[in-house]
């Protein structure tokens, strides 16, 4: 193929701006009006609709431009001017940006349809859709930005509407819990991305991207001294940033947080714990690719942290009774494989998966908010234990939940199969020599994932509905056309979506992988015996298929199997349906010490300053003013004296060590 | 050097002289027109610093608006004042302050009016007078006569314990100023002059040019304050009333970190290398120590009184990295501190106002109750934690790009407070504000008109330079580029 040439642009951009920021001021205006005015608070979705409809095909339109061989690459304004470091908020439309601008736009566009109905009734009607809209701007800040200081803004903008969506529901103290500890550990990510920004700048001189590509090559050498050994820069610059990506897009050993960010209500989950957010970490690999492929190292780190992620995922995943917490660890599972991609140099058929996975992973967090929807009168409408048999009462849910199950478990010709496929063919082809381990785990995980998913499939939809003591003999429903209309339009978005890409060996173009090129690098299988890869794709296929028996047969054929199962097995089984205990253990090694170590700091202080001495350790009260005084008097100087001497000499020696 | 508008910073320094002058002679029962008659004077005298801004040269990297006369005669020193890029944005920022506080305390000050409005008018002249005088001796005078009326606000019209908090603020602070002023008669005795501009760029010998730094950041630490004399502040802002803390959080504190660069660095260039690691040693433990202690809070004030000397902690870091990036951010670290943090103080007086409680653990689902409010609060809570888009981050991301370029071990050490900041503030936010409404906080009075007043050009700041922080930086870019170039 003849390499394609780019007319790159510098000037303003109307359209370009006006994607992130026409959700930005609806946003802004719904939250300021909408406890004022009655049309705001009664329909807070006519503006944040129509703003990103807008936006939407606005994206359409730049996509064709940048088919057309334009890139946009222009300063908005300058943002910090401060001795050397320069930064404007500027954007960068080409080809990965676009693509990702096109996608987040059209599934937060549906998703605002479905909370129409979704959340219909909700105190916080006006609230929910103000912070989805600023969430969307985010986003696309994130996307769009030309620099890495734009994209950190993205990044923990999108974090923080994430902590108030986790948090919608704030009076629950399990969902206040949620909100606080997904921006914590997100913080702890950002930490590591905030230093690799500073590392890029400080060996580049600069922080926009085009101009860190092509600096990047002075880094090849170079090598951080710490005494007597030295760190690879571009290793450590990408193990900096990648620390980033762990914390939003939930890798371990950072996924904590995302299981119980299902606090949140479900078109949340949809849009920003499954479809776009949480894959911001692949965009950012993607986008800094170049920098990533400098070191083995740094891709073999993101081969193995996708592969754990992976693999933990999918065995904790059929363990959960709560819906969306198998839904979370899928996604977690599916972020893995993206990973994984990337890992073995095919940026872009990770990104290819991204986008294949953000329809149908929305349909199957949609369509499990249907189910929720139809059993929110149960004390735990999340509890697969009291489904069952749905398939009768909700057909639309019924069949788009299968579409999205099958597209997920990989059967030929639905999109997920499309995706997987191109992410095992690579890793197996790969140049790296750990691609053949990166091929058998993906391998293995792919009848794992058939399995879970068909596991809720059927004991939803299958068998006899179980919770009319929960719904006091009520029957379930359908959802509403507004809800259901979003869900077919995905539905289809879970089928097609694949076939943008599909395969040379397959008759196709692969049309997306080529389109990303210019961006993430070519992912091409070169001198590959197509043999092979037939073989590859049937054994694939052969072990969704598996996976989707085998849950027929627990699930469908002989229910009493699973808790036989569980019985049998009861240590290793208790053991991965508490997470492998990665909760516990963060408790004790991280969040306990920090208390302790807090509470000790400040008995220090208090204890040694104010109430030493006073024999019921009580703070000072209007009443014993003067004995504290005559204290300060008699003695307590004295304590501050030697306390001072010893700090003093405490930092001294920290001081001298240090010099 | 000429400027356009005569005499303009005298006018800035002196005009709460005339409100002043006026409560003198109203009577002490019209409490309203007391009010008033500060409100309006500090307004005026605001919008004059507002002109102050507009005229001021941005490619002037020398001091603006000089003023120079005869002062004390016989020890040859001058009433001299002047403003450059370093110091400029402490000037408008100081009256604000003083604003807000009149605001913020307009219904919540009961008993001694007068004495209390008098008390926020000398404070606001010292404030400004710190910031614009040139004599060291001016300076020193500035320095120390903004002690008394906060003495006073605090012990005053402070909390239960204020006596004990106002005894530890003034025996501290007193004790570091009695080091610098040793320094400034040293200076005055060798050269014979107290004026800044020309003592800059004198030789000492090593030693001595060591113990002047030392006298003079003594002075400036325990202001600032930082680790280990910090132990004033929190008793001190636990126990004085709103607009006292407003002050110190918003200006006094500030005026350490300003020595520092107007003094120490310029002064005292081989003495700074010389001890510049240790301070960013020393601004590492305040961040990471005061981080820590504010997780184990249950006070509201106190809490916040800690984050304070976590966060002066990245501005004494991003000075002493002695790079353009970092004293830039340490410069609009201060100013962004002193609006989020004031108005941090201020929230957090909004319902002490009700409720008469400062513990955490007394509040709960405030979000519910009063949702405007909560609104307020989780504004200055991220910009508090350095969320892009507000103020709070662009301070914070200089102070730490400067460092890393300065020292990369020393830097990640400190970024780990941001992590801190983020667990203390949210989790704070979550104990007040969201879970189940405590019965303690049901039917509280929504914001009043004087508070949202005070609420709403801080909201408004915190995004104005969040996203165009080149307003602040344009001013103090050729200052601080000159004041580094000591150091290349």
């Amino acid at each position: 193929m003849v390499e394609k040439s780019f007319e790159i642009i510098r000037e303003f951009n109307l359209c370009t701006v006006l994607i992130p920021f026409l959700p930005f001021i609806a946003s802004i205006i719904v939250l300021l009006f909408g406890k004022v005015s009655s049309f705001f608070r009664e329909k807070p979705y006519v503006l944040p609709v129509i703003a990103l409809f807008i936006s939407f095909c606005l994206s359409l339109k730049l996509l064709f431009d940048v088919i057309g061989g334009k890139i946009y690459d222009f300063d908005l304004y300058s943002w910090m001017i401060a001795g050397d470091f320069k930064v404007g908020v500027g954007f960068l439309v080409d080809p990965l940006s676009v693509m990702m601008a096109c996608m987040v736009t059209c599934l937060s566009f549906l998703i605002h349809v479905y909370s129409i109905g979704y959340m219909a009734g909700d105190p916080g009607y006006y609230r929910f859709f103000s912070y989805i809209s600023l969430f969307t701007f985010s986003m696309l800040m994130l996307v769009l930005g030309n620099n890495l200081v734009l994209l950190y803004l993205g990044w923990e903008a999108v974090g923080l509407c994430s902590y108030f969506l986790i948090g919608f529901w704030y009076e629950k103290k399990s969902a206040s819990d949620a909100a606080k500890k997904a921006f914590i550990v997100n913080r702890i990510g950002d930490f590591g991305f905030a230093l690799g920004i500073f590392m890029v700048f400080y060996f580049t001189g600069t922080v926009y991207y085009h101009e860190v590509f092509s600096k990047l090559p002075l880094l090849a050498d170079l090598y951080l001294k710490f005494g007597d050994w030295g760190i690879h820069v571009p290793f450590l610059a990408s193990f900096l940033l990648f620390c980033g990506a762990m914390g939003k897009s939930a890798q371990f050993p950072l996924h904590v947080w995302l299981p119980d960010a299902m606090e949140g209500p479900t078109p949340v989950s949809a849009l920003i714990h499954a479809a776009t957010m949480v894959t911001a970490g692949i965009f950012m690999v993607s986008r800094l690719h170049s920098l990533f492929e400098m070191s083995i190292y740094a891709m073999a780190m993101v081969a193995f942290i996708g592969a754990i992620t992976c693999f933990l995922a999918a065995t904790i995943a059929p363990t959960q009774f709560d819906i969306k917490r198998v839904v979370a660890y899928s996604t977690l599972s599916q972020l893995g494989y993206m990973f994984m991609a990337c890992g073995v140099g095919a940026f872009a058929v990770g990104m290819f998966h991204l986008f294949t996975h953000a329809y149908f992973k929305a349909l199957l967090f949609l369509g499990s908010g249907s189910i929720i929807h139809a059993l929110h009168h149960a004390p735990d409408p999340n509890d697969i234990r009291i489904m069952g048999g749905l398939k009768r009462y909700m057909p639309i849910t019924y069949i788009t939940f299968l579409i999205a199950s099958l597209s997920i478990a990989g059967v030929p010709g639905l999109a997920g199969f499309f995706s997987k496929d191109e992410i095992l063919a690579h890793a197996y082809f790969s140049a790296y020599p750990w691609g053949k381990i990166i091929w058998f785990i993906g391998l293995v995980v792919a009848g794992f994932t058939a399995f879970y998913s068909f596991r809720i499939f059927f004991r939803a939809f299958f068998g006899e509905f179980k919770g009319r003591e929960a719904l006091h003999g009520k029957e379930p429903h359908e959802s509403p056309k507004v809800m259901t209309i979003p869900l077919i339009i995905l539905a289809i978005g879970a089928i097609v979506s694949g076939w943008f890409s599909i395969p040379h060996s397959l008759g196709g173009g692969a049309h997306f992988v080529e389109f990303l090129a210019p961006s993430v690098g070519h992912a091409k299988l070169v001198d590959v015996d197509h043999t092979v890869e037939y073989i590859l794709m049937a054994l694939s296929v052969l072990v969704g298929l598996l996976g989707i028996f085998l849950a027929w047969i627990v699930y469908v054929k002989s229910p009493t199997l699973e808790t036989a199962f569980s019985s049998r097995f009861r240590r290793i089984y208790t053991f991965i349906f508490r997470k492998w205990l990665f909760d516990e253990l963060y408790h004790y090694t991280i969040v306990k010490p920090t208390l302790w170590v807090s509470n000790f700091v400040v008995r220090l202080i208090v204890d040694t300053f104010v109430i030493d001495g006073t024999v019921d350790g009580s703070a000072y009260s209007i009443n014993n003013i003067g004995s504290g005084l005559r204290r300060l008097h008699s003695g307590i100087i004295n304590y501050y004296n030697v306390f001072i001497l010893l700090g003093i000499i405490i930092y001294f020696i920290i001081f001298y060590i240090l010099r | 050097m000429t400027s356009t508008l005569p005499n303009i910073l005298s006018w800035i320094l002196w005009l709460p002289l005339i409100a002043i002058v006026i409560l003198f002679f109203l009577p002490r029962r019209n409490e309203t027109a007391i009010k008033w008659v500060s409100l309006i004077v500090i307004l005026v005298d605001f919008i004059l610093s507002l002109i102050l801004l507009g005229y001021f040269d941005f490619s002037n990297p020398n001091f603006q608006f000089v003023e120079k006369r005869k002062w004390i005669d016989f020890i040859n020193s001058y009433y001299y004042l002047g403003v450059d890029g370093i110091s400029i944005l402490f000037v408008p920022l100081s009256v604000l302050v003083t604003l807000l506080c009149i605001l913020i305390s307009w219904d919540s000050i009961k008993d001694k009016v007068k004495e209390f409005y008098l008390s926020l008018l000398v404070t606001n002249i010292a404030m400004v007078g710190v910031f614009c005088a040139l004599d060291l001796l001016l300076f020193y005078l500035f320095w120390e006569a903004i002690l008394i009326p906060m003495y006073l606000i605090i012990g005053v019209w402070g909390g239960p314990r204020r006596i004990y908090s106002t005894f530890k603020f003034f025996l501290y602070t007193f004790i570091g100023s009695v080091f610098m002023l040793i320094a400034i008669i040293y200076m005055y005795i060798k050269f014979g002059t107290f004026e800044y501009t020309a003592l800059v760029g004198k030789d000492y010998p090593l030693h001595i040019e060591k113990l002047l730094f030392l006298a003079f950041a003594v002075a400036f630490a325990i202001k600032v304050p930082m680790w280990p004399v910090h132990t004033w502040l929190p008793d001190a802002h636990t126990e004085a009333p709103t607009a006292g803390s407003v002050i110190l959080a918003g200006i006094l504190i500030k005026m350490g970190g300003y020595g520092f660069v107007r003094f120490c660095l310029p002064l005292f260039p081989e003495a700074t290398l010389f001890f510049a690691k240790a301070i960013l040693v020393l601004s590492v433990v305040a961040i990471i120590y005061a981080g820590f202690a504010c997780l184990a809070q249950d006070d509201l004030k106190r809490l916040i009184a800690y984050s304070s000397v976590s966060h002066m902690g990245f501005v004494t870091l991003g000075i002493f990295s002695l790079n353009p990036i970092g004293v830039q951010g340490a410069i609009l670290q201060m100013i962004n501190h002193g609006i989020v943090t004031g108005a941090l103080f201020m929230c957090v007086g909004v319902v002490y106002d009700r409720t008469h409680s400062r513990a955490i653990s007394y509040y709960g689902g405030l979000a519910t109750t009063m949702p405007l409010y909560a609104a307020f609060f989780m504004v200055f809570t991220l910009a508090s934690i350095g969320l892009p888009g507000t103020n709070g981050f662009i301070g914070e991301f200089l102070i730490l790009l400067g460092s890393f370029l300065n020292n990369k071990v020393i830097t990640a050490f400190a970024a780990t407070g941001v992590i801190i900041g983020a667990a203390y503030m949210l989790w704070l936010y979550q104990r007040v504000f969201f879970q189940q409404v405590n019965p303690n906080v049901v039917g509280l009075e929504p914001l009043k008109v004087n508070e949202l007043a005070a609420l709403i050009p801080m909201v408004v700041l915190v995004f104005l330079i969040g996203f165009f922080p080149n307003l602040c930086l344009d001013f103090m870019r050729s200052s601080v580029d000159a004041l580094i170039m000591n150091f290349k």
